[in-house]
């Protein structure tokens, strides 16, 4: 997965062609800290339907809330740099990884 | 076929990670099933100092490490998963995972836990994860700088508020009560009413909170004049109760009419060989001390249950010969007098007859499994089935009479 900074997320995402998956992270958050294996794996078995990268909101807080992302964890899909879907901390909670799954493949 | 636990515990929060520690270091095979990582919601509360021996510097999250590191070392095994359904209804007991594994086990120990309340006000829905949050640890530091407000006054909300002005600019509690009234500890009053940083709206409730992407604004009222007040802000975090992660478990097991796991002092539900722990239980106190002690108090009351079951299995159910199963108590003299009768019909009867007394005062589960309500009572088993029984007290014709129907 891609790590994404101020320096390279208008290069990676918002300017970028196709599908971008970015899930916005903390080592605080124990949500997120329990999903990463899963957004790993997620990663790991879709590589050729989206691109992959994670952001630590941590020192990127502006940028977070510029995404209008102000609670974690939110995951959300771009498509050539519009946000097209997101997912945040109760449906990741009560519905796992699974239903992303579905809209990776729904959106590939 | 997967192994079958001994104690199979659902939900790694405090309650689980005890139960697990007692479990492990009484030789039973001990697993938990977690859908992250283990700590419960105490390993999202960062502001910890009631768990007694630790004070200084104390996380929530490093405490819960350390329960789950306690637990991994005595030989519990963690398993990722999410119980979405269980099976009660045989002697082995089973969990069913989202991603649709099973887990079985004798005994199973529900530690599921509580979540969040929300009050679903106005906007509260659309603006969770935009500024409207449940979890201060998750979400503190996006409000560096900004305003942002409590809803709740209870040891959660306080606790939390101050945890929240260490990031926010301005952080403003919204009160139902009277001016100067909290409903935490005294401790956690004391300390923010002298926090600069905490602000205070008394004998008010939120009514919406305004926002097209993200929160700027919520209304106020107050409920004395009925009084609305629009105030800008830039977060909204509800601390306001929880509510039981049960839903699974509903028409399973007993629950109250608000969702929790109804159990007596040792844990038991009504099923049993199913324990229910923390703050998914109906009780007075939820903390993580009185939801460590119920995992203890559960793995405990767990063990002697697979003890019991254990032994009336070899005794009684697996016996090669027909099998007179005595329920009798030392201080019921009659139930003596009735040992005495069974035991010279066993010994007439050379090795045919085999005789297992219980007693009824150790042996409880037992004795409600097979509705004993007199002392003494005899019921023969022949090949694990139930022949016969006679309540209260008996000669040795009546017994004779008794195996005769084999």
């Amino acid at each position: 997965m891609i790590e994404l900074t101020k320096e390279n997320f208008d290069a990676e995402v918002l300017e970028a062609e196709g599908l971008v998956f970015v899930d916005f992270w903390s080592p605080k958050c124990e949500s997120c800290m329990a999903l990463l294996p899963d957004v790993e794996a997620l990663a790991a078995n879709n590589g050729g339907k989206a691109k992959f990268c994670k952001l630590d909101t941590a020192g990127n807080r502006r940028l977070a809330i510029a995404q209008k992302v102000l609670g974690l964890p939110t995951f959300v899909f771009y498509k050539d740099g519009e946000k097209i879907a997101s997912f945040e901390k109760d449906a990741l909670e009560s519905g796992g990884i699974e239903q992303v799954q579905k809209k990776l493949d729904e959106l590939a | 076929m997967a192994e079958i636990y001994d104690i199979l515990v659902v939900g790694g929060g405090p309650g689980g990670l005890a139960a697990g520690i007692y479990g492990s270091r009484a030789r039973l095979k001990t697993a938990i099933l977690e859908k992250g990582r283990p700590g419960g919601q105490a390993a999202s509360t960062m502001e910890m100092e009631n768990y007694p021996g630790f004070y200084k510097e104390s996380t929530g999250p490093a405490i819960m490490q350390e329960f789950a590191n306690h637990a991994e070392h005595f030989g519990t095994a963690i398993l990722k998963g999410v119980a979405v359904d269980v099976d009660f209804t045989g002697p082995v007991k089973k969990v069913i995972t989202r991603s649709g594994e099973t887990h079985e086990a004798h005994c199973v120990i529900l530690s599921p836990g509580a979540e969040p309340r929300s009050l679903n006000i106005k906007g509260e829905g659309k603006l969770r994860g935009k500024g409207v949050s449940y979890c201060a640890t998750c979400d503190a530091d996006f409000f560096e700088e900004l305003d942002v407000m409590v809803v709740g006054n209870g040891d959660a909300a306080i606790e939390e508020a101050m945890y929240l002005t260490k990031f926010a600019e301005s952080v403003t509690v919204i009160v139902i009560h009277d001016e100067g009234i909290l409903d935490c500890n005294k401790a956690s009053a004391e300390k923010a009413f002298k926090n600069s940083k905490i602000k205070w709206i008394w004998s008010s409730v939120l009514d919406e909170i305004k926002g097209d992407e993200l929160v700027e604004s919520v209304v106020i009222k107050n409920i004395k004049t009925n009084e609305l007040t629009e105030m800008e802000t830039n977060g909204v975090f509800f601390f306001v109760g929880t509510v039981p992660k049960t839903e699974f478990l509903a028409g399973k097991i007993e629950l109250t009419k608000q969702g929790y796991i109804a159990t007596n002092d040792l844990m038991e539900t009504n099923v049993p060989g199913v324990y229910g722990v923390g703050d998914a239980r109906d009780k007075y106190l939820r903390q993580v001390v009185t939801a460590a002690a119920d995992g203890a108090i559960a793995a405990v009351a767990a063990e002697k249950y697979l003890a019991e079951m254990e032994s009336f299995r070899e005794q009684v159910l697996d016996a090669k010969t027909p099998v007179l199963l005595a329920f009798w108590a030392p201080q019921v003299e009659e139930s003596i007098a009735a040992i005495g009768v069974l035991e010279s019909v066993a010994e007439k009867k050379g090795g045919a007859i085999g005789l297992a007394k219980l007693d009824t005062y150790r042996n409880k589960k037992t004795s409600a499994t097979y509705n004993v309500e007199k002392i003494p009572t005899v019921i023969l088993f022949n090949r694990g089935e139930i022949v016969g029984r006679i309540d209260g007290a008996f000669t040795a014709a009546d017994v004779e009479a008794l195996i005769g129907k084999i």
